[in-house]
């Protein structure tokens, strides 16, 4: 057993150098067309096998390390807890969720324009995230083309502006039923996929919107983008320095306040801010609707939820179309809050991270989709020298979370439903 | 006359590209056979494969080793073990541990190592694509100078050549091995090979090293070829040989061979008389016809719902 | 109310059922029986709508329904258990039972977002279903639990009260006494009589377990290797030789 566990330990540590030294150890450098090749400097092989040495240690312990990490006694702890009674977790979940949302309502007064900025991208990615929830986490769809009915909303809000003078008010229904009305379409054939295939459908389709939208330069600009996006409004009051629209007023005219740029920011914020609250709310109510508890029959058995008399085209088709209505919602908000898209904001990594974000907050939760879109968009933001590691380590994350926990950070809960008894 | 040599002319382009995504399909269409499973990383071990060929051949050329076949089989011997290797330590650290759960758990895992290889490669080597020298030229010319001239390049002839004895090879273990043998029970019914003796896991792994190291032949092949290789390379490559797997049966080492050679014709000609910039557009499109109208593919075995 | 007449299907070059004809009346309790592999389950998802027939026709109230999805079958009144319980194991009890009950659900869309008096008044029966039921089959105490949770018997049980409360016409059960113990069987006994009797529901009854066939079957159809072998009342099947011959030669 030992020699078998030292030949082991040997060999997972030869593979872990074979994996690390050629790509870490040894780097290509192009100078003009010829190609040189130079060796990492000392930090990052001493790095490549300190890794090869705790490989070969820990392979070589790992049955008594594993037994020694299940004894700690936070794990064990957890494991028997007892749940908090559930109306009284009900009670403090939606307090907590009002004081956030209070909290989030009043801040921006307070923090740099940059922060309120950063914040309303957050909200963007929150609603996103909402809406990929719905399909994977709830209907067990795996979208990754969803960055396309993205793509869908903020294009058609831009391109409505630019040739039919459409505000932003009008173009956001508009937006989201046009996404939605996409998801319909390709919806209907491919629903009927494994979920496998449905994956890489879904991804191709993705590249197919992204690749017409950089060559269809005579509609969209091709990767030059469009830009001129105009800003939202409120009741006719517009936060530039001039009016633009016709019959509209200026926000600091009005009120008869100095001009500043930081009113249109804070208020782009707060429209994102109202229309994530909406999401969320929609979802969550759809969710405790017979639609939301067949999504979630149909993915947790299909054959069982076609024979009690659900229409799987339907029920998935639901789910599909209510996503991509999201992602088209988020979408027009995204082109008004940059002013200027190019198919370069609507690329597949894009659909990475909102899946990462859905699957770090545990799929079907919905607070803890929104604590993880914050966590995702605002940590590489913090510390800069670190965003460059920002997908290496979303793409480990999403690994260690299927091996370890694959219902998420915070799992969702049963709703509990009272049955009044009659004795 | 004209015309037909630029017919020609596009449907050996088809073919060699064809071929190579052949090659790469194949890593899907085994995995897939075997454990049901889209390997989504398997782009990224293929453009692994490609930079190492590539870093090898650097390498060599700084020691002064210049004779051209031994450059490239030193080459394709380093591809290969690189990314066999990665592709163990994949199924090893992603696949294995989730193995048996629903459907779309290992599928995240994949996305997620996909992210992370691509990465990884990305922040060792940088972003920016690197020159790809290309080792063998020249080749035969038909027609005359002042029209249209079609070229079949040594290059080409290379990539046909060493396509097919890699098939040949795939097909003489999978069908004579002790190994090849057990793939193929351990891809009919996992369990009942499981208790009949054969360590499934051990067949698992070495699927997953074979299709890696045809990977890696394909990375050296196509870095070559396309004369640049970049971090995202292997992600577009990977979705086409795996459209190649799917158009030709999923499951299939033959379906595989024949949608890669498909595929491969149909993307060149769409550039050659279409546009370039729409051939990508091409290939997903006939993926997703593919998958509607017959989800088999044009080899694959009808599949039975188990209720 | 259900005939099935000449039922064939074939899966490439294995006919699987051949020519098997049966028929359920009115409050009825028909069971299929059958050698391991003979094709019972096979003539299920072929009732059920889970396989297309490659010959021979179903007919339900009157009506053809062969080769119709899945989904139409059951809503017309036919539901089916499964010979591995087929539960949604991450919902819990309740919500079974509510999915079950679910079939319209896009008409319901907008009128569930605005909570509208009709919809409130859908949910409110639906969950008054469910309780009845969870009642009748003894799981009220574990209304919230996930079904994934219960034990063996519990799930069978609730499988069935998944099925009723969508208030079937035909029950198809595949096997519901695998796994039970003699207790658990004698409740199954009992509850499948009273389904018939209290709720005038028809039976159709995949088993293994011939003291239970016997016990309730009002009559038996026998398969063997996916040909109709014999049919006819317990009592007759019983004394059937080809019958004796068939389970004894398989023995």
């Amino acid at each position: 057993m030992a020699a078998n566990n030292v030949r082991h330990a040997f060999f997972s540590a030869l593979i872990t150098l074979i994996i690390s030294y050629p790509i870490l150890g040894l780097n290509l450098e192009a100078q003009g067309i010829s190609v040189t090749l130079t060796g990492a400097d000392t930090s990052t092989v001493i790095a490549i096998f300190i890794a090869v040495i705790v490989v070969f240690v820990f392979q070589l312990f790992r049955e008594r390390l594993m037994d020694r990490v299940r004894e700690l006694p936070f794990l064990s702890a957890r494991a028997h807890k007892e749940p908090m009674a559930e109306n009284k977790r009900a009670k403090i979940e939606s307090w907590v969720i009002t004081g956030i949302v209070v909290l989030a309502l009043f801040w921006p007064f307070f923090v740099s324009r940059g922060a309120v900025d950063l914040a309303t991208l957050v909200l963007i990615y929150i609603m996103l995230a909402l809406g990929l929830n719905v399909v994977v986490g709830l209907a067990g769809l795996l979208d990754l083309g969803y960055v396309a009915f993205y793509a869908v909303g903020a294009y058609t809000f831009a391109l409505l502006a630019q040739y039919a003078d459409f505000s932003f008010w009008m173009a956001l229904p508009v937006g989201a039923c046009l996404a939605a009305l996409f998801g319909l379409v390709l919806g209907f054939p491919v629903l009927r996929l494994r979920g496998d295939y449905l994956a890489i459908v879904t991804l191709g389709f993705g590249e197919i919107i992204r690749i017409l939208l950089n060559n269809w330069t005579t509609l969209t600009g091709g990767p030059n983008g469009i830009g001129g996006i105009p800003d939202p409004t409120l009741f006719g009051m517009e936060f530039g320095r001039r009016v633009k629209g016709e019959g509209n007023t200026s926000f600091h005219d009005t009120f008869g306040i100095a001009y500043s740029g930081e009113h249109k920011v804070i208020f782009l914020y707060l429209i994102a801010l109202v229309l994530a609250v909406f999401t969320a709310m929609v979802i969550r109510r759809f969710m405790r609707m017979p639609v939301g508890r067949a999504w979630e029959a149909l993915r947790e058995d299909e054959i069982a939820a076609r024979s009690l008399g659900l229409s799987r085209t339907a029920v998935k088709l639901s789910a599909f179309t209510i996503g991509a209505f999201f992602a088209g919602f988020s979408g027009t908000v995204f082109a008004s809050k940059q002013g200027f898209i190019s198919p370069e904001s609507f690329v597949f990594l894009e659909s990475a991270i909102v899946l990462a974000i859905v699957v770090l907050g545990g799929m079907g939760s919905q607070i803890g989709v929104i604590l993880a879109a914050i966590a995702v968009t605002i940590l590489p933001e913090l510390a800069r020298e670190f965003s460059e590691y920002r997908m290496l380590i979303f793409g480990a994350a999403m690994v260690l979370m299927m091996v370890w926990r694959p219902q998420g950070l915070m799992p969702m809960r049963r709703i509990h439903i009272e049955l009044n008894r009659q004795e | 006359m004209q015309d037909l040599l630029y017919f020609f002319q596009q449907l050996v382009n088809g073919l060699t590209i064809g071929s190579t995504y052949a090659l790469i399909a194949i890593g899907y269409t085994m995995v897939y056979g075997i454990i049901g499973m889209i390997n989504f990383a398997h782009g990224e071990i293929y453009m692994i494969g490609a930079y190492t060929a590539l870093i090898t051949i650097t390498g060599l050329a700084t020691l002064g080793v210049t004779w051209l076949p031994l450059v490239l089989i030193v080459a394709l011997i380093c591809a290969m073990i690189v990314s066999s290797a990665m592709g163990w330590a994949v199924e090893r650290v992603a696949y294995r541990p989730v193995r048996g759960r629903h459907r779309l758990i290992p599928l995240i895992s994949a996305i997620g190592m996909s992210i992370f290889l691509q990465n990884y490669v990305h922040l060792a080597q940088g972003s920016r694509n690197i020159g790809f020298p290309a080792l063998i030229h020249g080749g035969f010319t038909f027609g005359s100078s002042d029209t249209f001239q079609a070229q079949i390049s040594y290059m080409q002839i290379t990539i046909f050549i060493t396509t097919l004895i890699c098939m040949t090879a795939l097909s003489v273990f999978i069908s004579r091995s002790r190994t090849g043998r057990a793939c193929r029970a351990v891809s009919q019914d996992l369990g009942m090979a499981n208790l009949l003796g054969i360590d499934t896991n051990r067949i698992i792994s070495a699927t997953f090293v074979i299709g890696a190291a045809l990977a890696a032949v394909a990375g050296l092949l196509l870095g070559m070829y396309y004369g640049s290789i970049d971090p995202l390379f292997g992600f577009i490559a990977g979705l086409k040989a795996f459209t190649a797997a799917v158009l030709g049966g999923i499951g299939s080492i033959p379906g595989a061979m024949l949608g890669g050679l498909i595929l491969g014709v149909g993307e060149s000609m769409t550039s050659g008389y279409l546009s370039g910039e729409y051939k990508d557009v091409v290939s997903f499109g006939l993926l997703i016809l593919i998958l509607l109208f017959k989800p088999t593919g044009l080899l694959g075995k009808p599949e039975v719902e188990k209720i | 109310m259900l005939e099935v007449q000449n039922l064939s299907m074939r899966f490439g070059g294995l006919l699987a059922v051949d020519q098997v004809s049966l028929d359920v009346q009115e409050r009825e309790i028909v069971s299929i029986i059958g050698p391991n592999g003979a094709g019972k389950t096979t003539v299920f998802n072929c009732m059920s709508g889970f396989y297309r027939p490659t010959g021979g026709k179903i007919l339900f109230q009157g009506k053809e329904i062969q080769g119709k999805p899945d989904y139409k079958i059951s809503r017309l009144g036919m539901v089916r258990t499964f010979q591995h319980v087929r539960l949604f194991n991450s919902m819990t009890v309740v919500e079974n039972l509510l999915v079950a009950q679910h079939r319209h659900l896009n008409t319901n869309l907008i009128a569930g977002l605005l909570k509208t008096p009709n919809y409130r008044e859908r949910e409110k029966k639906s969950l008054e279903r469910a309780r009845y039921w969870l009642e009748r089959v003894g799981l009220i105490d574990l209304a919230n639990r996930e079904s994934g949770n219960l034990a063996y018997g519990q799930q069978r049980r609730l499988e069935i009260a998944r099925c009723m409360v969508t208030e079937p016409r035909l029950l198809m059960l595949d096997e519901p006494a695998a796994g039970l113990n003699p207790a658990e069987t004698k409740d199954l006994n009992q509850l499948i009589v009273s389904l018939k009797e209290d709720y005038n529901v028809s039976v159709v009854l995949i088993e293994h377990d011939m003291s239970l066939v016997m016990d309730i079957s009002d009559r038996i159809n026998v398969i063997n290797q996916g040909r109709p072998l014999a049919s006819g009342k317990p009592e007759e099947i019983r004394n059937n030789d080809d019958v004796i011959k068939a389970y004894l030669g398989e023995a």
